[in-house]
């Protein structure tokens, strides 16, 4: 295997972003946003077109756009004649498309948009890791703030209300930090495949843990395990890095699966 | 939203409340209120609107018309009636109980002590049979050493046994933490005996008072006619028995009182000779 300064940068931008998306990835496994995620990601390219139109900030075209997606679908969803889900397939899949379309109207720009949809995590330079670091620590301390809260909102929400806990703020800052943890992610594994690094390793994590917080501390375990096991695979096979590193998740979480639920397992 | 500051007033207060949703009109003109120590519990029928009012009540729900009034800083536990918890969510008891307080180990014990589950203070949530789950539940309203509980019908998937049991649960710790109780029930037979009072709602409140008062009132009798009715009967026969004006209803020479008592039956007025 070659050590060289690029996988190392590679491996810790990796780790960085999954110690943040490893505990988010939990809320979203128990909300069940998992499709909710993915529109909010796939509606990231067409954030990186605008903020290529108007010269923004990549991060802040991204958060903006993410955001706003997520604002009109919470609005969508009070329209009985469309299913939550349809609606999903419906903005998910548009999302997306009018970013591919909005990219090759702006004949102007060259820009590498499979780095955008699989990610360029071997590109990653000093100043992105520093990116990283510094949104993956603030999203991971304003998980913490509102971690209680939005625990609570999550059991039920009618009850956290009746309880005191302002659910709308906390469900705003929540979807808030799922847009920033995409801009930063969008770079390691892609705008398709983000919302595999949030779910899976989370997914991975139910059989071991016995409380919601053991569960977001293996599930940052699990992804950081994943983004190096699959970096090492990508480097040794010579295959795409971003994939690589899904693929790495797919199989720690297939070895999870072997796992019985303590119950039903016998005494040796 | 008004605040009540005597400490013999209401705790909790609606005052001509209406809700509409939908061009429905779900509520309209309920009056009603839970004094300290009071259990008040609300019957109606599916759809009468009775867990719109505890919304209400709550502020979980704005109001069409009319005003809700609480105390100052009132706590309330709140049981609701359906609460499922993902498996997805690892959630050991424990955790549940102070998912919106902080309180240590020790009064998380003696909480679950209270109604009787304190084996299951580790056992995840997701594997706790019914009746496990709704006095894990009440211990959980507990904890946060409530001025009023609200209880959504309480004995969801509870079998009849654990249904009295419940109730009687209910009733003592109305006495032993003093909070008055708001409980939902169509349960009507079981939760009589303990109840201060009794409010039939039907979109709007059909009767209201002791449950003596409210079985013999038209209105009820017309609402729950059938087996309900006669299943009070069980209970309500030491009190109106004798002081009944009408004989052809409950006469004197029938053996058993279980009969249903109520339809087109005098007012009385008095039922303690």
């Amino acid at each position: 295997m070659i050590m060289d300064d690029f996988f190392w940068r590679a491996l810790l931008a990796g780790i960085g972003v999954s110690l943040a998306t490893g505990p988010m990835g939990c809320f979203m496994v128990w909300r069940r946003m998992s499709y909710f995620g993915e529109t909010m990601a796939h509606s990231a390219l067409l954030g990186v077109a605008l903020a290529f139109l108007f010269e923004w900030e990549l991060t802040v075209g991204v958060i903006l756009i993410t955001t706003l997606i997520a604002l009109l679908l919470a609005a969508m969803q009070q329209n009985r004649f469309i299913s939550n889900d349809t609606l999903l397939g419906i903005l998910s899949h548009s999302a997306l498309s009018v970013g591919l379309v909005t990219i090759s109207l702006m004949a102007w720009l060259r820009i590498d948009l499979l780095a955008y949809l699989f990610g360029d995590i071997l590109a990653v330079t000093q100043e992105d890791l520093i990116w990283i670091y510094s949104g993956a620590l603030l999203c991971l301390a304003l998980l913490a703030l509102i971690w209680r809260p939005l625990l609570a909102v999550t059991v039920h929400e009618e009850l956290a209300r009746a309880e005191g806990v302002n659910s709308p703020l906390v469900r705003l800052v929540f979807m808030l930090l799922l847009a920033f943890m995409i801009a930063i992610a969008m770079k390691i594994v892609g705008i398709l495949l983000i919302t595999s690094l949030l779910i899976i390793p989370a997914a991975t994590a139910r059989r071991y843990v016995t409380t919601p917080e053991q569960m977001a501390l293996f599930a940052a375990l699990i992804g950081s395990g994943a983004v190096g096991l699959g970096l090492s695979g990508s480097l040794a096979f010579d295959t795409p890095s971003g994939p690589s590193i899904v693929v790495a998740a797919m199989l720690l979480f297939a070895v999870s699966l072997l796992r019985q639920p303590k119950q039903s397992r016998r005494p040796s | 939203m008004g605040v009540i500051m005597d400490t013999n007033s209401p705790l909790i207060e609606a005052q001509d409340a209406g809700l509409q949703s939908g061009g429905v009109t779900r509520l309209s003109h309920v009056s009603m209120a839970v004094h300290p120590g009071e259990i008040v519990c609300i019957i109606g029928p599916n759809g009468a609107g009775k867990t719109s009012l505890i919304r209400l009540l709550m502020g979980l729900e704005p109001l069409s018309s009319g005003k809700v009034v609480r105390r100052e800083d009132l706590r309330i536990g709140y049981v609701p009636q359906k609460m499922p918890i993902d498996p997805t969510l690892p959630l050991p008891v424990h955790r549940l109980m102070t998912l919106t307080v902080r309180k240590p180990r020790a009064s998380v014990l003696s909480a679950l002590q209270e109604t009787g589950v304190a084996h299951l203070i580790d056992a995840p949530v997701c594997n706790l049979s019914g009746g496990e789950f709704q006095r894990v539940l009440l211990a959980r309203a507990l904890l946060r050493e409530p001025q009023l509980l609200v209880l959504d019908e309480p004995v969801q998937g509870v079998d009849f046994t654990g249904e009295a049991a419940l109730y009687e649960l209910i009733g003592r710790l109305r006495t032993t933490h003093g909070c008055g109780v708001l409980l939902i029930s169509h349960d009507l037979h079981v939760v009589m005996a303990a109840t201060d009072r009794v409010i039939c709602l039907n979109r709007h409140v059909c009767c209201a008072g002791s449950p003596e008062t409210v079985s013999r009132h038209p209105e009820f009798a017309q609402l729950f006619g059938g087996t309900t009715s006669q299943a009070y009967a069980v209970y309500s026969h030491h009190h109106t028995h004798g002081h009944t004006l009408s004989g052809n209803i409950l006469s004197q020479e029938e053996p058993s009182m279980h009969q249903p008592t109520l339809k087109g039956q005098a007012e009385c007025g008095d039922d303690h000779g």
